[in-house]
Order: C-alpha cells, then sequence, then structure tokens
C-alpha cells in the first residue's frame, strides 16, 4: 500500500510546489504594475510617511491633473510637482499619430511587397527578397546615425515626417512574416478570382487580404505597439514639444524633476500609467492572437 | 492549321501576361524598396564610409583612413564598454533564459491557460522607458518598497544604481524581468511541438517529471534554444532604453555600455565618424556570434528529425 500512497503524495506536493511557483510569477509580474497605479493616485508629499503602505497616500487624483497639465504652475510645485510645463494630452496625441501612421503605411506597403515575393513571378524575385532580408542582420543604430544626418539634412528635424519615415515605407520582419503566410494560401481561389477577369492589385485586395485578416491584424498589432514604445529614434530626431511622443516626454519630465525634495513620484507614475495603458488595453482586446502569433515564431 | 502555329498564338499572351506581371510586381515592391532602398541600403553603406571620415554633423568631414580603428584599439572607455555590454549580456540572458525555461515548463505541465501567458506577457508589451521609471521608483533608495522590503527583513538598503559593482547588475535584472514572459512564450511554444508519446514513453519507463525535463524535453527543445538565445542575445546587445533613462552610463562608468557610448559619442561629442567605426565593430561582433551559435548549437537540426 505504502509504495503506492508515497509516489502519489511526492506527486501531489511536487503539483502544489508548482502552482505556487506560477503565483509568484505572477505576483513578481503584476505587483509593480499595482504599485505603479497605487502611487499615481497618491499625494506626492505624503509619499515618504506612508511608504509601507499598500493604498494610496492620501489618495488623489492631483498627479493626474498635474501631468495633463489641468493644475496651474504654482499648484503643482506646491504639490511636490515640476516648474516645467507638461502636457501628456498632447504627448498621447503625438504618440497617437506616430504609431497610427506608422502602422497603417508601413503594413500597407509591407504587404503589397510581400504578396509580389509569394504570389506574382518576375524575374531577381528571390535575390530582392534576400537581400530584403539581410536588413534583419543589421543593429540598428548602425543605420541610424547616417539616417539621423539624412533627416537633418532634409530638413525634417522636430516633425511628424521625420519621427515616421525611417519606418513607414517598410519593415524587413514584416514583409518576411507576412510572405510567410501569403504562400499558404491556396492559388485554386486565387486563379479563380484572375480567371473572373480581376487584376492583381483587384485579387490582392479583394481575395489575398480578406483571407490573411488574422496575420495582417496580428502584424498591425505588434507594429502599433513598437512603434509607440519607441524611444531612441524619437528621442534623436523629436524633442520639440509639438511632436514629442510620449516615452521621449516620460524621459524629459524624469530629467526635469526637481532634485531637492525627491522626484514627482506621482506625477511620474501617473505619466508612466497614461503611456502603457493604451497598448495594456490593446492587449487586452487582442493579446490571443499576439500570444498565438509570438508561439508561431516560436515554432517556425 | 498547323500544331506549331497554334502554339505561337496561345504563347504570345503568355508572354505578354507575364510582363504585365512583372510590371504589377514592380509596382507592389516600389515603396517598399524604396523604403529599403534610402532607409537602410543607403545608411548602411553611407556608415561604412562615415566610419572612415571625422564627419561631425557640422563640417562635411574628411577622409581618415583607418585612424578611428586604430583609436578604437587604444581607446580604455571602448573596451570598459565592450566588457560591461557583455557583463550584462551574460546576466541578462543567463538568467532569463532559465527562469524562462522554468515558466515554459510550468505552461505547459501545469497551467496551460491563455491568461497567465498573458498576463506573463504584459511587461513586454509596456515601453522601455516606462519600466525603467517603474524600477526607479521600485529600487527608490529612500522610500522605494524593495528597499523598504530589504529593511524589513534586516538587510541593508542598496543604492540600486548609485553603486558601481550594483548598478549594471540592476539594470539586467529589470530587462529580464520585462522580458521573461515573452521567451517563456517562444520555449512553451518549443515545448508543445514535442510529440506527447515520447513523454507517454518515458513516464512508462519510471521517468519522473525532472528526468522527463532533462533527458526528454531540453534535448528535444534545442534548436527553440538555439534560435531563441540568439534573438534574445541580439537584442540584449542593444540595451539602450533603461541606461538613457537611468543611470545614464554612470556611475561613472559602470553602465556605460557599448550602444549607450555609441549615442554619447555621436549626439553628445557629434563625433560621428568614430561612432560610425564602433557601431560596424558591434555589427560584425553580432555578426560573428550568430554565426559561432549556429554552429555549435546545430540549430537547424532537430533530434526529432
Amino acid at each position: 500500500m505504502t509504495t503506492i500512497a508515497t509516489p502519489r503524495r511526492r506527486f501531489r506536493i511536487g503539483r502544489a510546489g508548482a502552482w505556487v511557483l506560477v503565483g509568484v510569477f505572477i505576483l513578481i509580474t503584476l505587483f509593480p504594475f499595482y504599485w505603479m497605479l497605487r502611487t499615481s493616485f497618491s499625494t506626492n508629499g505624503a509619499l515618504p510617511s506612508h511608504s509601507n503602505s499598500l493604498l494610496p497616500a492620501e489618495g488623489t487624483l492631483d498627479a493626474y491633473r498635474r501631468v495633463l497639465g489641468l493644475s496651474s504652475v504654482s499648484e503643482a510645485l506646491e504639490k511636490g510637482g515640476s516648474t516645467a510645463s507638461v502636457d501628456f494630452w498632447l504627448y498621447l496625441r503625438n504618440s497617437f499619430i506616430v504609431a497610427i501612421s506608422t502602422t497603417v503605411v508601413q503594413t500597407l506597403f509591407s504587404a503589397l511587397a510581400a504578396y509580389a515575393f509569394a504570389r506574382l513571378r518576375w524575374p531577381g524575385r528571390n535575390v530582392v527578397f534576400t537581400i530584403f532580408l539581410s536588413a534583419l542582420m543589421v543593429p540598428p543604430i548602425f543605420t541610424t546615425l547616417p539616417n539621423f544626418i539624412l533627416i537633418r539634412d532634409l530638413g525634417l528635424l522636430n516633425t511628424f515626417l521625420g519621427i515616421v519615415l525611417p519606418n513607414l515605407l517598410m519593415s524587413p520582419f514584416a514583409v518576411f512574416f507576412l510572405r510567410q503566410f501569403f504562400l499558404n494560401i491556396s492559388t485554386e481561389i486565387e486563379e479563380a478570382a484572375r480567371l473572373d477577369g480581376a487584376g492583381h492589385l483587384r485579387t490582392f485586395f479583394r481575395v489575398i487580404v480578406p483571407m490573411s485578416a488574422a496575420p495582417i491584424t496580428t502584424l498591425a498589432i505588434l507594429t502599433y505597439v513598437a512603434a509607440w514604445n519607441d524611444y531612441f529614434w524619437p528621442l534623436l530626431v523629436g524633442q520639440d514639444e509639438n511632436v514629442r511622443v510620449l516615452t521621449v516626454a516620460l524621459g524629459i519630465f524624469k530629467a526635469q524633476t526637481p532634485n531637492g525634495g525627491g522626484p514627482d513620484w506621482s506625477g511620474l507614475m501617473a505619466a508612466t500609467v497614461i503611456a502603457a495603458l493604451p497598448v495594456v488595453i490593446l492587449f487586452t482586446l487582442l493579446g490571443r492572437r499576439v500570444i498565438n502569433s509570438i508561439q508561431f515564431s516560436g515554432v517556425k | 492549321m498547323t500544331l506549331t502555329s497554334t502554339a505561337r498564338r496561345l504563347r504570345r499572351p503568355m508572354i505578354r501576361e507575364r510582363r504585365r506581371e512583372t510590371w504589377y510586381a514592380i509596382a507592389f515592391v516600389a515603396p517598399a524598396a524604396i523604403g529599403f532602398l534610402v532607409f537602410y541600403l543607403f545608411p548602411a553603406i553611407r556608415g561604412v564610409w562615415l566610419s572612415f571620415t571625422n564627419y561631425d554633423l557640422f563640417s562635411s568631414g574628411e577622409f581618415v583612413g583607418g585612424a578611428n580603428y586604430a583609436q578604437i584599439v587604444d581607446d580604455k572607455v571602448f573596451w570598459n564598454a565592450l566588457l560591461v555590454t557583455a557583463e550584462y549580456v551574460v546576466i541578462n540572458i543567463g538568467l532569463q533564459t532559465a527562469v524562462a525555461l522554468l515558466m515554459a515548463v510550468l505552461m505547459q505541465r501545469l497551467a496551460k491557460s491563455l491568461v497567465i501567458r498573458g498576463i506573463l506577457l504584459v511587461p513586454y508589451m509596456v515601453s522601455g522607458v516606462v519600466v525603467a521609471l517603474l524600477w526607479q521608483w521600485l529600487l527608490d533608495y529612500q522610500i522605494g518598497i524593495v528597499n523598504n522590503a530589504l529593511d524589513f527583513v534586516g538587510l541593508p538598503r542598496q543604492s540600486f544604481f548609485g553603486d558601481p559593482a550594483l548598478a549594471i547588475v540592476t539594470v539586467a535584472l529589470i530587462n529580464v524581468w520585462k522580458s521573461m514572459g515573452y521567451t517563456a512564450l517562444l520555449l512553451f511554444a518549443g515545448l508543445q511541438a514535442i510529440p506527447k508519446d515520447v513523454y507517454e514513453a518515458a513516464a512508462i519507463d519510471g521517468a519522473s517529471e525532472a528526468k522527463a525535463f532533462w533527458r526528454v524535453s531540453l534535448p528535444l527543445l534545442r534548436p527553440v534554444l538555439a534560435l531563441v538565445l540568439i534573438v534574445s542575445l541580439i537584442g540584449s546587445f542593444q540595451i539602450f532604453d533603461t541606461i538613457a533613462v537611468t543611470t545614464k552610463g554612470g556611475p561613472v562608468n559602470a553602465t556605460r555600455v557599448i550602444y549607450y557610448y555609441i549615442y554619447d559619442l555621436a549626439f553628445n561629442r557629434y563625433d560621428f565618424g568614430y561612432a560610425s567605426a564602433i557601431a560596424l565593430v558591434l555589427f560584425v561582433i553580432l555578426l560573428g556570434i550568430t554565426l559561432i551559435q549556429l554552429r555549435i548549437t546545430r540549430a537547424n537540426k532537430s533530434d526529432l528529425a
């Protein structure tokens, strides 16, 4: 009897231990985000005296009012904010402009190119595709330096066009990703459309795009998240307030924060909540797709 | 009508069709090709050229031969940057892969829920700047919750970003936190691809869960593991956001990684020529690592085949 019971009990203990481990991972992942929220709803001046309280320290929405430019400078200073004007509405708008335009245009042109690489027959197709792919090997900073010079010479520093242009027309990854999917679409459906007299453009928009709606959406989400989160390039070309995106604004906000009395942590955390929220919402709504596509790339 | 003339008459529209298709292909690829030529190929060539000049953004720059490369050899800050980057990469990748592997096994053997996978992926979806600021707050010396916790269990408070011995470790750990869920998901996918009957056979032979992992999962996961290692290693070398937001290369040069050094040279000292030379060296290093790693791990061969 005991010989049967022992391994089972050990198995059960092992299982419970493993579940505890899963719980620990989830806690480690989520607690920092909880702390970010908790701090953003706190009164900055009350943070030191309530540094261990799990609830917001003297709960208030002041931090959000401060970073959204809704309170006056003197009011903000009094609450432990900075003297610099911050307007995260503006930065939010700028981030939306950059991320949406990059996503729409890049996905469209990458899809068109991917279609030509996957389905059309033309001389030099595979050579051109291989050259496109080789760009994946180059570390971005190597091309970033000359790209900066080019954007400056074109007079596009501190313009939206300057921020989006290098990523607007294509990304090697997007072309590669979509080509993989287009290759798997059966040729029969495409040929049927062609026999019905549809041209290549019509076939692409009426047959290929609807049939690849899922991978195209996934790619669009990934592109959007990458554009939204990008820091390096906009930091170089878009410091100006009118085109400043959230990531750059966060860095500047952090640098401007007064040293005496400590940083405006509640203001900073409110700003990070604003910067993170759109992506987290998008991920909550469409996360299943993203997870599946990452898993897909893991197997490929 | 002879047979050949019919064939000829059929072939002519086919040739015309082929030509039409080529024109369409050119039109479809054109926007992407322009983007590729202007923002990938041209800057790559220009980058090589810049590395042989003393270009500084304000003057047109002169050809200086291999002077920049000679300077690299004697540049203590460069070698230090390379060392700091290596330290970062080893800690970051080593820990991240180990933790992610554990997470992936848990995901596969225990918690298959999509929600759990989603939760663990959230830090990866959030911007590096947000993550850096968040951790700077959590690790604050005076009132950060982590130092409070250390205090509570009787350990001394740590200046995580200010202590030269700790700073790069801190940055590496922050990015382990950010990317472990993503790496775990990739490895999980690899584990899912291993046929179930292999595990069943192992169970019948009396292999424990741990033994099944070491003897079955790990060897069969090797190709995926190798690929994930290469991709995350190359990403790891490009650490910038966290450092730009928190330490700016300090204290002294303790976190001046290669990416930040290049950035600093180009955009604070306008030494584009020298910065380009180092960027090219980085490119060669990454290329070398990829080739060596592919060779060692035989990534393209699976034991399943």
